[in-house]
């Protein structure tokens, strides 16, 4: 499990790494995430980086979750650790549902949008972006998108592992290793976040 | 993969029911928060932005310490595993310091070709 986690942080370490690259070099058309992601549900105002503020508490506590999942794993009480993983599968589809909130308001951008090349452009996509440079994004879509697809797959292998728990699997086994591993794995994801956040939306 | 289960074996787990433990997540969950609300907050302060830069870098490798060490539990394995562990990423340090280098020569060149300031 360890190997495949350091791959994996090699792979996004090289994203981001391939990121900073560029936005030195473009530094000058490089957009200010701030001035780009100030939506927040239900208020028409603009708030920076609330948004994303609420999705990295919502990983994190699933995160939290998950270890006291791992936690009543090693207590053998299956009960605490259902009721756990339950949460986790929660904050997983919640930090999911806020990251497709997130890309459509990027996606339609502001109302006004901006004059680029004498059209009037809304939002961003993969060749256009009315808030800067069009490479913001690409890597915008890539890296969350990356970022989201493992929260995806985590969110499933948390829902098989639920079920089996639910069977009995590990009753049977008589431990709770594989709750662990997919914590293990679940927590880099939490940690891919905080560097996503750090370096996507707060530099 | 038996390196990742050691745990088990935890003086902490042993004696009081994974009390300690519940101790030790929700104090870490507290930690990780604080530091992330601090983090929105000074984004919006007068801090000059390469100091800015410095002290969120510094406050995301402070969150990866926890997350790392407590959620993953690394802190409670054997040593040896840590480093194995954690060693390779002073390749991705030279490869972050080699690459911002570039971006900048990259930029440097734009300015010259295309005068852009």
């Amino acid at each position: 499990m360890w190997i495949f986690l350091m791959s994996d942080a090699f792979t996004f370490s090289s994203l981001l790494i391939a990121y900073g690259t560029l936005r030195h070099k473009f530094g000058d058309s490089w957009p200010i995430p701030g001035d780009v992601f100030h939506h927040f549900p239900f208020y028409h105002g603009e708030i920076k980086l609330a948004y994303v503020g609420l999705m990295t508490f919502i990983l994190i506590m699933s995160s939290v979750t998950m270890v006291l999942a791992v936690e009543a794993g090693h207590r053998n009480s299956k009960k605490e650790v259902m009721l756990w993983m339950f949460f986790t599968i929660i904050g997983g589809l919640m930090f999911l549902g806020s990251q497709a909130w997130e890309w459509y308001h990027f996606i339609t951008g502001s109302e006004e949008g901006k004059m680029i090349g004498g059209k009037l452009i809304h939002g961003a996509n993969l060749s256009i972006n009315e808030y800067g440079n069009p490479l913001f994004g690409d890597f915008f879509f890539f890296i969350t998108g990356f970022h989201g697809f493992h929260v995806f797959s985590g969110v499933c292998i948390n829902i098989i592992v639920f079920i089996l728990v639910a069977r009995g699997f590990n009753d049977r086994k008589k431990d709770y290793e594989l709750v662990e591993k997919v914590g293990l794995y679940w927590h880099f994801v939490d940690l891919v976040w905080v560097f996503v956040f750090t370096f996507f939306y707060l530099i | 993969m038996s390196e990742t289960a050691t745990i088990h074996a935890d003086a902490h787990h042993s004696d009081d029911g994974g009390r300690g433990m519940r101790k030790l997540i929700w104090k870490t969950f507290w930690i990780l928060l604080f530091i992330t609300v601090g983090e929105i907050i000074i984004a919006f302060s007068s801090i000059p932005h390469g100091i800015l830069k410095l002290i969120f870098i510094s406050l995301t490798i402070v969150k990866a310490y926890f997350i790392v060490g407590t959620f993953m539990h690394v802190k409670h394995e054997r040593t040896q595993l840590g480093y194995t562990i954690l060693l390779p990423f002073a390749l991705i340090v030279y490869f972050i310091a080699m690459m911002m280098a570039e971006g900048n020569a990259l930029h440097f060149i734009r300015e010259v070709i295309e005068g852009i300031k």
